[in-house]
């Protein structure tokens, strides 16, 4: 769910969230509008904006693990974790984590599939994690780190977004798991 | 053996704020005008102290009561007593693993730091603490894991935080440098227009090994005109050289790994 219908209709963080937000138009090919964080991260109050309101709205709910989709959900997981005082597990492309104890879970992509990667051990079972990455489009990536984090028995209580694609506009729930998202994609005027 | 121990560099990143540059090896707060600020009785800082070196500045206000130069004169590690209580915690929390990527090497894994709260706060603070009211304007992390360190640490003293990314990462028009690697070469990007000329940056990552990694960051960056006030690791792994490898760019490292 958007956090404007969630209790933040209005709120000022949120346009300026937005703003910050770059579009790059035929990335990685044509037709694709990129939403570009980094300047989101270039501007420190709306950067600030944006971790404020995932704490706020976690900081309370028991959570015990932010579970961070590489890289992007690296630059926000962090700092939220740090923030409500929980663990931060980075979810990684394969090979990079290393011993030899991790789990992996394939998901799909448009052509052909790629792999999320959690250490063995990391979560204890029955701890109440978030998953965070910058964006969501079809939801692969979050459903295989939901999966991922249920194999060893973690209670993904939801998965937050900065930014959530028309795609899940609508839909709640991500393999029954909430979806809480920031912002809508900025549009182009004249472009495609 | 790894030494919990906190190397300071011969460049103080104050030296540009301050008309006396403080000896080598010991250095407490600097004041924007000149002089040092002894910290206040009611904050313990950090104590760095390198090996060899001679103090000459009077020690923070609460430590441990011996006179300044006998204790940083003693070639000795630093117990203890003497180093910022935090920095042991950080260092065990830090997970050796054998032979990966390949045979030989002793991967120094951060992935366990991140899951002990207090000591991955404390690694956060001890940063902040170093650079807030630096006038630094620009954290650049280096993918992926200073993309962990990094933006909390931007966050904490009001900077841009910049990615420093693998190539084809970035979507917009980028700047590349070109690194070499044990075999092979390697390139590392940054959006054009992220940074301005004439701001102060930060380099960060979890650990400096052969330092090439660094010296690209650092290349990338000087050639838009910013300035490079230091660069910041968790680890340093001082047999592969990275400090010397840096020039006269100072490090500044928690845990140092032999």
């Amino acid at each position: 769910m958007f956090a404007a219908e969630n209790g933040l209709k209005g709120d000022p963080r949120l346009q300026a969230i937005s703003d910050a937000i770059r579009v790059v138009p035929h990335f990685p090919k044509q037709g694709i509008m990129f939403q570009d964080i980094t300047t989101l991260l270039l501007d420190h109050k709306a950067f600030q904006h944006t971790i404020d309101i995932f704490v706020d709205r976690y900081r309370d709910m028991d959570i015990s693990v932010i579970a961070g989709v590489e890289a992007r959900g690296f630059m926000f997981g962090p700092s939220i974790a740090l923030a409500i005082g929980a663990k931060f597990v980075p979810l990684r492309k394969p090979k990079k984590l290393p011993g030899g104890e991790v789990i992996a879970e394939a998901y799909e992509l448009e052509y052909g599939t790629d792999c999320l990667e959690m250490h063995v051990g990391a979560i204890p079972p029955g701890e109440r994690v978030i998953v965070i990455d910058d964006l969501v489009a079809t939801g692969g990536t979050l459903s295989a780190a939901i999966r991922l984090l249920e194999r060893v028995g973690a209670e993904v209580v939801e998965c937050a977004c900065v930014i959530g694609l028309r795609e899940v506009k609508g839909q709640r729930r991500l393999n029954g798991k909430p979806l809480y998202i920031l912002v809508e994609p900025r549009e182009i005027d004249g472009c495609c | 053996m790894r030494r919990a121990l906190i190397l300071y560099s011969s460049n103080p990143i104050y030296s540009q704020l301050s008309t006396t540059r403080a000896p080598p090896g010991y250095v407490v707060f600097p004041k924007r005008d000149g002089g040092w600020i002894p910290p206040s009785s009611s904050y313990q800082p950090p104590v760095f102290r390198m090996r060899n070196y001679k103090c000459t500045l009077p020690p923070p206000l609460g430590s441990v009561g011996a006179a300044s130069d006998s204790v940083a004169n003693r070639p000795k590690m630093a117990s203890q007593d003497e180093q910022d209580p935090r920095i042991s915690k950080i260092s065990s929390a830090i997970r050796v693993i054998p032979n990966f990527p390949k045979p030989g090497i002793m991967f120094q894994d951060i992935t366990t730091l991140l899951l002990d709260t207090k000591a991955f706060r404390d690694t956060i603070d001890l940063f902040v603490e170093r650079y807030r009211g630096k006038d630094i304007s620009v954290v650049a992390g280096i993918e992926a894991r200073g993309f962990i360190f990094g933006p909390p640490i931007a966050l904490a003293i009001g900077a841009k935080f910049v990615p420093m990314r693998k190539p084809n990462k970035l979507p917009g028009e980028v700047i590349s440098e070109e690194y070499s690697l044990e075999y092979g070469t390697d390139k590392m990007e940054m959006h054009v227009g992220a940074v301005q000329a004439g701001e102060r940056a930060l380099i960060i990552d979890d650990l400096i090994a052969t330092g090439g990694t660094l010296c690209a960051a650092i290349r990338l960056l000087e050639r838009v005109g910013v300035q490079v006030v230091e660069c910041a690791c968790v680890i340093e792994l001082p047999e592969l050289k990275g400090r010397e490898r840096l020039g006269d760019k100072p490090l500044f490292v928690l845990v140092s790994s032999d």
